[in-house]
């Protein structure tokens, strides 16, 4: 207090922000799994209703391709619309306003939180899948080709996911209306996805998925990811 | 005290847009492949792009708020999604009645650029369902223009999406690397269709704008009276409408 005049701000490093964060994120899920139990419960639910909705025992290619996507993106708007509800609830939200760090730190760290979310749900549910449904099953190289896929189309789910459940949190309609935002942005992804993925699940041989339908998935994960840095900020200006 | 402005506007549209059909009904040639339906073209094809312009002005705006926290962009970029979906409504709706005639069903999935406007519209039919969600006005901008950017940002990315998983059999009616592949008896009523609905979308939206301005005023009046009368506030009735309030 000895320097006169203002001192410039101290603030603590996004990166030690967002690690901090993840931290509790993680350690939240590990004490009491809630969030995580239920995606992976209805994603092997949703597996067997496509068996009887569809009334057939066994899927492959496009089909199995579409069955996969729809389960893991219903499974994400599951986890989405949880994101924030502990942070809403519980104060973690104004307690991070006060803090000195960067909001976007909430945001990184949210996002990563729910790509992990996402990629452990996928551990699971994508084995289950193959067991129940797949009809050629899955080669060591298919795996690691759906592994690319799965990570590229989660980086642009978990963006939209933690753009739109720091939206829909501060509304009324909360669970209600962040299907009905979020899936139709999401839909490329799932065009994207679902096409690279067709190939890969096929019967008759499998293929490597298209080149340029994850270019498009990366060229959206990269717009919409700067574009939730650039607006997040405003979600959180209370 | 607006209509003055509005009035011209709303003459030269419908001078434009009169003008514009009928050059379409008489002048242009009836299309060789599809017959007289291809003359719906000139209304849903402007009407299409007008509400995709609507749809991005709306981004547009909804960015200048939250830059500079004006409620005047709040209210332009609402007026624009809202009549952008009014518009859309009519997109689809001529849509289907084109592709009836021409393909022979009401809706393609291998048209991209039909599947892509479908999205597009769901899309943007979340944005007054959002705003009535958030009761806080200042919020309820706030949010919404957050809604606006990103969905202004997701149109292009969209169509960009959908033509690359689909074989496209929309005819191309404005090819820009040939140049145009329409020809000129059919650019000239098209461009004219054009600019009346463009002009349409601006007289509405300002006849909209002209109404929340005035109604916000008429309101602020109404407090100062009941102010002046010395009577109780009447408990505040909900608002009926999500539309960005202006206080007077």
């Amino acid at each position: 207090m000895t320097a006169a005049g203002p001192r410039p701000p101290r603030t603590t490093p996004t990166r030690t922000a967002v690690a901090a964060l993840l931290r509790k994120e993680l350690l939240l899920e590990r004490r009491v799994p809630q969030v995580l139990p239920a995606m992976a419960l209805f994603s092997v639910v949703t597996f067997v209703v496509f068996r009887f909705a569809l009334d057939t025992t066994s899927v492959e290619g496009r089909t199995a391709s579409g069955v996969l996507w729809v389960t893991l993106l219903f499974a994400a708007m599951l986890g989405a619309g949880r994101l924030f509800v502990a942070d809403h609830e519980e104060g973690g939200i104004d307690a991070l306003l006060l803090a000195p760090v960067d909001r976007t730190a909430l945001l990184i760290a949210k996002a990563i939180t729910f790509v992990a979310f996402l990629a452990l749900v996928e551990v699971v549910a994508v084995p289950v899948f193959v067991v129940l449904l797949l009809e050629p099953g899955l080669s060591i190289a298919d795996v690691g080709r759906l592994a690319l896929v799965l990570l590229l189309a989660d980086i642009g789910i978990a963006v939209i996911g933690t753009l739109f459940g720091a939206l829909a949190i501060q509304t009324r309609a909360r669970d209600l209306i962040l299907p009905l935002m979020a899936l139709p942005l999401l839909v490329p992804v799932v065009i994207m996805a679902a096409k690279a993925t067709a190939p890969v699940l096929a019967v008759t041989g499998s293929g490597a998925p298209g080149g340029r339908y994850l270019a498009v998935l990366c060229l959206y994960d990269l717009v919409f990811g700067l574009l939730a840095y650039a607006v997040f900020d405003f979600l959180l200006d209370d | 005290m607006y209509s003055a402005k509005l009035r011209t506007l709303a003459l030269a549209t419908v001078i434009t847009l009169t003008g514009a059909f009928v050059l379409a009904a008489y002048y242009a040639p009836i299309e060789a492949d599809q017959g007289f339906s291809q003359k719906i073209f000139y209304v849903h094809v402007p009407m299409a792009i007008v509400a995709l312009g609507g749809f991005v002005w709306g981004g547009i705006q909804g960015l200048l708020y939250l830059r500079t926290r004006d409620p005047k962009h709040d209210m332009r970029s609402y007026v624009a999604i809202h009549m952008s979906v009014i518009l859309g409504i009519g997109v689809l709706v001529t849509g289907g009645i084109w592709a009836r005639s021409a393909w022979g069903v009401w809706f393609e999935w291998r048209e991209a650029t039909l599947v892509s406007f479908l999205i597009v519209f769901l899309l943007y039919c979340t944005y007054q369902p959002l705003r009535f969600s958030i009761t806080d006005p200042e919020k309820q901008s706030r949010y919404a223009a957050v809604f606006a950017v990103t969905a202004g940002t997701f149109v292009p990315l969209n169509f960009i999406a959908v033509r690359l998983a689909n074989p496209f059999i929309h005819p191309r009616v404005l090819n820009n690397t040939t140049g145009g592949a329409l020809p000129t008896d059919m650019k000239i009523p098209f461009y004219l269709a054009l600019i009346g609905m463009t002009l349409l979308f601006v007289t509405l939206s300002r006849v909209e704008m002209t109404h929340k301005l005035t109604r916000g005023r008429v309101r602020g009046l109404e407090r100062r009276l009941e102010r002046l009368q010395g009577e109780s506030d009447p408990a505040g009735l909900p608002a009926r409408s999500a539309a960005p309030q202006v206080m007077a």
